[in-house]
């Protein structure tokens, strides 16, 4: 069997993992730079696609063709997103079916978009071990959908990888504790990432990790902790400088990149105040400075209802497994989100015990995706996981009503079988609508998908007997097969999956991103320093405007020497020329960025965010 | 096709130890998951998936004592697939003019609850718990015992009882969660093959 790696698709972040053959235990393979983490983050640019910590660095500068947290629109219709759409800053087409973005002067959609990632982490395990790899095991949401779950497999198809395995991410992050810091018994995960939240009740007993229930929002993360703290800032910013605001005609909401450095503001707030009671904001905004101290209390307030929405899930999982809190042996935090202290609260509130979180919550996804790598691989055989469908999957019957046919928490793999006739005489055609959820009526639960049996023969009405399977496999995705008793014939299927690519779209989507592989790797490097340098000419020339007043006047003609040497470099292909001159602007303006912030800040300022406004290399991982 | 109780190696018998059935099915998984046949040609790849997922089936439908009766009737009927619900739920003619008051009351609610009929509606509703327990423990029971022990000509009636209990235990089902609804606490969640030991 050929070496099979675990990846964790995030919604902030992706990482690539496998399980080291000498130590029997999975590590994260870093890139070149040592980053173990990815942003999931794709940039268009005329020149090229960026990924990760390139495509976040010119995020505030090109909202409209940097796209993010691309998760939150796996195996949707714009019917379901369009709420929230206002958010991003990146254009989403209106239309039927599988939503479709307008970035870059092309239209993708966010199977493709998860591609570009999956594919630089494929390479990333390709640079380590030498060798091409083809296979992968990827996490999702326990409460993923068949569609949300189908967009992932798809995404890994048009990135070349063969996705052997969908795994949960709960359950994934309970193979990476069990290892060797699980005992026997009941363990509750509570995994609360960028944009999903998921609750997940297992047994472990004797190597195998059963899933009693499972439970969660797939639109309930960090991004909506940053959004309404990105909200409340926005407010705050225009009661305290209206005066600013109205002077230059500026309306806030409506400029992209003010919104773009408003929400990296909240999230890196939102980040500092998990370890400190509280923390200094400086905005540099268009003609002003935004500044001011948040505390910790302040933040939890904005975020208790949000919190709260994971209570919900808890019990009903509990409830779902026929447990109460005190049942539970042990609590697993998993996902950056879960780094917030009222998080942390609120779960040990409910199951009344301390949660652990020894692994890192932004890795131990991806750790557990290598073990289920490992164990398809045969590497590893004392270790088993059966895993739940975490949604009732049902057939729409008259009225609208929906007959369920595999209740939600069913251990997968499973199947269910089901009886159709005709119902006008002479009838060849029977159609079915296969739906997912909760919910009496078909019309608020998912739709999945219109399957359409054909070539039934002529007869009276109700004589066939088409005798159809529902199953759901191991990676909780459906398939379906018919078959007519009467003449054992299989009936034929057609599937119109209601927001999935069509086979035939996943093909053209396949030769379209060969193309782009094989584009030269040092022209993506070269779009990757041009880019790092317009970041960096970006915010200077913003000081510059701000400040610039500040400087003597041999200062200001050596700034202006560098920009324009920079500039001549970037018009050039030759990458180290572009990066000697990016770093030699950096250091001409060290003296701006101090002269700047102690003049607009008096003092109070935060250097890590002052780094930042430099656009000086700074990680927000924690 | 070999049934759910046979899967297990177990007599068509509703008595089961369900720590034995938990064992024999891990045991089971450990043979038939998909996850241990990934190197396997397409054929036994396929045997391996339908195996694993008659499994699961089989250890959902005997695991809890309710599910287990409900299967039972449904082999013991003969029927392969599920058409609508194994059990109608059937007001039990004991409780009928209760029954019948309480539907009155929900009915008249209109859309606020005043405290009296709040108070009313939740000491029914409590005492109707009660009595859902009771008919499950029923189940669960003598009439499972009873079913088991009865000779093969007796059987007819003991299933009879059976199903007349589950019908009973689905309709006091509906009533709690209609006035669980009443009374803005949402339904109880729970199909019966949902819940655990």
């Amino acid at each position: 069997m050929s070496r099979i790696v675990g990846i964790d698709l995030g919604t902030t972040n992706s990482l690539v993992a496998y399980v080291d053959e000498r130590t029997g235990l999975p590590v994260v393979i870093p890139d070149r730079d040592g980053r173990r983490l990815l942003p999931s983050i794709v940039g268009f640019t005329p020149d090229g696609v960026l990924v990760g910590e390139a495509a976040r660095r010119q995020l505030a500068r090109r909202p409209a063709d940097t796209v993010y947290s691309v998760k939150r629109l796996m195996g949707r219709g714009w019917e379901d997103v369009k709420d929230e759409l206002r958010y991003f800053p990146f254009r989403v087409l209106p239309g039927e079916g599988v939503v479709r973005l307008a970035v870059g002067g092309r239209e993708v959609t966010p199977p493709e978009v998860s591609a570009i990632v999956l594919r630089t982490l494929k390479e990333r395990a390709e640079t380590h071990f030498g060798e091409p790899v083809e296979k992968a095991v990827v996490t999702v949401p326990a409460y993923f959908n068949d569609s949300q779950r189908q967009a992932t497999k798809d995404a890994g198809r048009i990135a070349g990888l063969d996705v052997v395995r969908i795994v949960n991410e709960p359950t994934a992050a309970s193979l990476a504790y069990g290892l060797h810091r699980l005992g026997q018994g009941v363990i509750a995960v509570y995994d609360l990432g960028g944009g999903t939240f998921d609750i997940s009740i297992l047994r472990v007993k004797d190597g195998i990790f059963e899933v009693l229930a499972t439970n969660g929002d797939t639109h309930l993360g960090g991004d909506d902790f940053d959004r309404v703290l990105m909200l409340w800032l926005l407010e705050d910013v225009q009661a305290r400088h209206h005066r600013e605001l109205d002077r230059d005609c500026v309306e806030l909401a409506r400029d992209g990149e003010a919104m773009q450095e408003l929400r990296l503001a909240a999230e890196a707030a939102k980040i500092r105040l998990s370890t400190e009671e509280r923390t200094t904001l400086t905005l540099p905004l268009a003609g002003f400075t935004y500044h001011r101290a948040i505390t910790r209390a302040e933040i939890e307030r904005l975020l208790e209802p949000l919190v709260s929405r994971t209570l919900g899930p808890c019990r009903q999982a509990l409830a779902d497994a026929g447990l109460t809190p005190s049942d539970i042996d042990q609590v697993v935090l998993v996902g950056g989100s879960t780094r917030v202290p009222l998080v942390r609260r609120r779960v040990q509130e409910l199951f009344g015990k301390a949660p652990h979180s020894q692994l890192n919550p932004d890795e131990v996804v991806a750790l557990g995706a290598a073990v289920q790598a490992q164990i398809l691989a045969g590497g590893i055989k004392d270790m088993l996981l059966l895993d739940v469908t975490p949604l009732s999957l049902g057939i729409e019957t008259l009225g609208g009503i929906v007959s369920i046919l595999i209740p939600r928490n069913t251990t997968i793999p499973t199947s269910a079988r089901e009886m159709f006739t005709t119902s006008v005489d002479g009838q060849t055609v029977v159609d079915m609508h296969v739906v997912q959820g909760e919910r009496e009526l078909a019309r608020d639960n998912r739709s999945l998908a219109r399957f359409e049996l054909r070539g039934i023969d002529p007869m009276p009405a109700g004589m066939p007997k088409i005798e159809v399977t529902f199953l759901i496999d191991a990676n909780g995705i459906l398939q379906v097969q018919a078959r007519e008793q009467r003449t054992g014939k299989a009936a034929s299927i057609e599937v119109k999956p209601t927001y999935g690519l069509s086979d035939a779209d996943v093909e053209r989507m396949v030769e379209e991103s060969f193309a782009y592989a094989e584009a030269d790797v040092e022209a993506r490097l070269l779009i990757e320093v041009r880019n790092e340098a317009d970041t960096v000419l970006t915010h200077v020339e913003r000081a510059f405007r701000q400040a610039g007043a500040l400087l003597g006047a041999e200062e200001r003609k050596a700034i202006e020497a560098a920009v324009a040497a920079l500039r001549r470099a970037r018009a050039g292909d030759d990458r180290d020329a572009i990066r000697e001159r990016t770093s030699e602007l950096n250091h001409a303006t060290e003296h701006l960025a101090e002269m700047m912030m102690e003049a607009a800040l008096k003092g109070a300022l935060d250097t890590k965010r002052a780094d930042e406004i430099m656009g000086r290399g700074s990680s927000r991982e924690q | 096709m070999s049934d759910f109780f046979e899967v297990f190696g177990l007599e068509r018998r509703l008595a089961i130890d369900v720590a034995a059935l938990q064992r024999r099915f891990y045991e089971l998984s450990r043979r038939w998951h998909p996850d241990f046949h990934q190197a396997a040609a397409p054929a036994e790849q396929a045997r391996a998936l339908e195996e694993s997922a008659r499994v699961n089936a089989a250890y959902r439908a005997l695991r809890d004592p309710l599910a287990r009766v409900e299967y039972l009737i449904r082999l013991e009927e003969g029927r392969a697939t599920r058409e609508g619900a194994v059990v109608k739920p059937k007001a039990p003619p004991a409780l009928l003019a209760e029954m019948f008051e309480i539907q009155e009351a929900l009915e008249a609610r209109g859309d606020s609850l005043d405290d009296g009929t709040r108070a009313t509606l939740t000491v029914q509703r409590d005492a109707l718990r009660a009595r859902m327990a009771e008919a499950e423990a029923q189940i669960a029971g003598p009439l499972s015992r009873a079913w088991d022990a009865a000779a093969a000509a007796d059987r007819p009636a003991a299933l009879a009882a059976l199903k007349d209990a589950l019908a009973t235990r689905a309709y006091l089902r509906t009533v709690i969660d209609d006035l669980a609804n009443a009374l803005g606490e949402g339904t109880e969640e729970t199909h019966v093959a949902n819940r655990r030991d």
